[in-house]
């Protein structure tokens, strides 16, 4: 599917930048966002160092299997593929925690900590465990109490109350968490492509 | 009130950790600096190898928004916002969301300088803003760091999960502010 959609998106935009008569516009939006995309990562060096730093001493401290042990009767249901008080766990929770504080910098470091650990106990293969679809159905659609980018938008533009919309986000990625979580075990206990590990 | 303690929060959450994660450390004798040093040795191979990843990725999206087709596809798909109760304007974005959030950021920030924020168009495109991840984005970078190719159903789960999001924002907007 992924191949299918990356192809999708890069020949739609070549067929229609050639219609309008503006195909230079291709390749200069290939060359910056693949500059980007280095950019960033090399960004995220420093920050991932860091938070993995702290995990690291986090967990030979035995902190992250205590804060694993702590949420075991949700984690076990969500995560039934996991050993209980396996390290990919206190990574998760620690991933999901910070995203709610809306630490995204943190977050992520913490995310790509649960990824190692999960890909650990999937045998290094190159195709996405249940646990991982779980945790990035959790992830993406995870409740931000303090959507702090958008408020400082409004208040930029003048707004009078900018923080009216906190309640209706928190409602919003509600559902939408909702829905990612019935969706994946539906996946994950239902369909064809469940089943595996 | 509520909100001050969450700003509170997550002013602190930050100097809390590095605090307390080494002193309960030093608590259980764990060697803190040489630990910290040993994890954060990860944090340069993590992050390169997400590059050919994240490269793939926003190469594509890039395209598709540069060129307009992106803009296309949110006409395409226009007569639907009616049928749902949303003003059209903000249909870009809800077809945006999952690809780039800088893009949405600009879109949003662009909508509120036209329509107000405390219009309804405004306070909609700041909860969109609010709710739901950069989907694509975010699975290009945790799949990519483990050296994941198939995504099983993971993008699937994500994009319903961004529709039921815009869906719920359209629903509580007009409910609260219309």
């Amino acid at each position: 599917m992924l191949n299918l959609i990356w192809f999708l998106l890069l020949a739609s935009g070549i067929i229609v930048a050639a219609f309008n008569g503006n195909i230079e516009v291709v390749t200069e939006a290939a060359l910056t966002a693949a500059q980007g995309a280095v950019k960033i990562c090399i960004d995220l060096v420093g920050v991932m160092a860091l938070w993995l730093g702290i995990m690291k001493i986090a967990e030979q401290g035995g902190l992250i299997q205590a804060l694993a042990r702590l949420m075991k009767p949700l984690m076990v249901r969500l995560f039934p593929s996991i050993p209980p008080e396996h390290p990919a766990l206190g990574a998760i929770i620690l991933n999901l925690s910070a995203n709610m504080l809306g630490l995204g910098n943190a977050a992520t470091p913490f995310g790509m900590r649960a990824m190692q650990e999960m890909q650990k106990l999937n045998s290094d293969s190159p195709e996405a465990s249940t646990a991982m679809c779980t945790f990035l159905a959790l992830n993406t659609s995870c409740i931000t109490l303090i959507p702090a980018t958008i408020i400082g938008v409004r208040v930029s533009l003048g707004s009078p109350n900018p923080t009216e919309i906190v309640g209706a986000c928190i409602f919003a990625t509600s559902m939408a968490m909702l829905m990612a979580v019935s969706l994946d075990y539906w996946f994950r206990t239902r369909s064809p492509w469940g089943g595996k590990d | 009130m509520l909100l001050s303690i969450l700003t509170l929060i997550s002013k602190w959450a930050i100097p809390f950790l590095l605090l307390s994660v080494p002193l309960y450390g030093m608590l259980k004798k764990v060697p803190v600096y040489e630990s910290f040093v040993e994890g954060a040795e990860q944090g340069f191979y993590t992050a390169v190898k997400i590059i050919p990843f994240l490269v793939g990725m926003m190469v594509a999206i890039s395209v598709f928004r540069a060129s307009g087709a992106m803009e296309y596809l949110s006409r395409a798909v226009a007569p639907l916002t009616a049928l749902i109760g949303a003003p059209s304007e903000i249909l870009p974005l809800a077809v945006m969301r999952p690809l780039s959030g800088s893009a949405v950021l600009g879109m949003s920030t662009e909508l509120m300088k036209i329509y107000g924020p405390d219009s309804l168009i405004g306070r909609l495109a700041s909860v969109m803003q609010g709710t739901t991840d950069t989907t694509f984005f975010v699975l290009t970078v945790y799949f990519g760091s483990v050296g994941i190719k198939k995504y099983r159903y993971a993008l699937l789960t994500g994009l319903t999960a961004d529709i039921s999001g815009f869906l719920a924002s359209v629903y509580i907007c007009n409910l609260l502010f219309r």
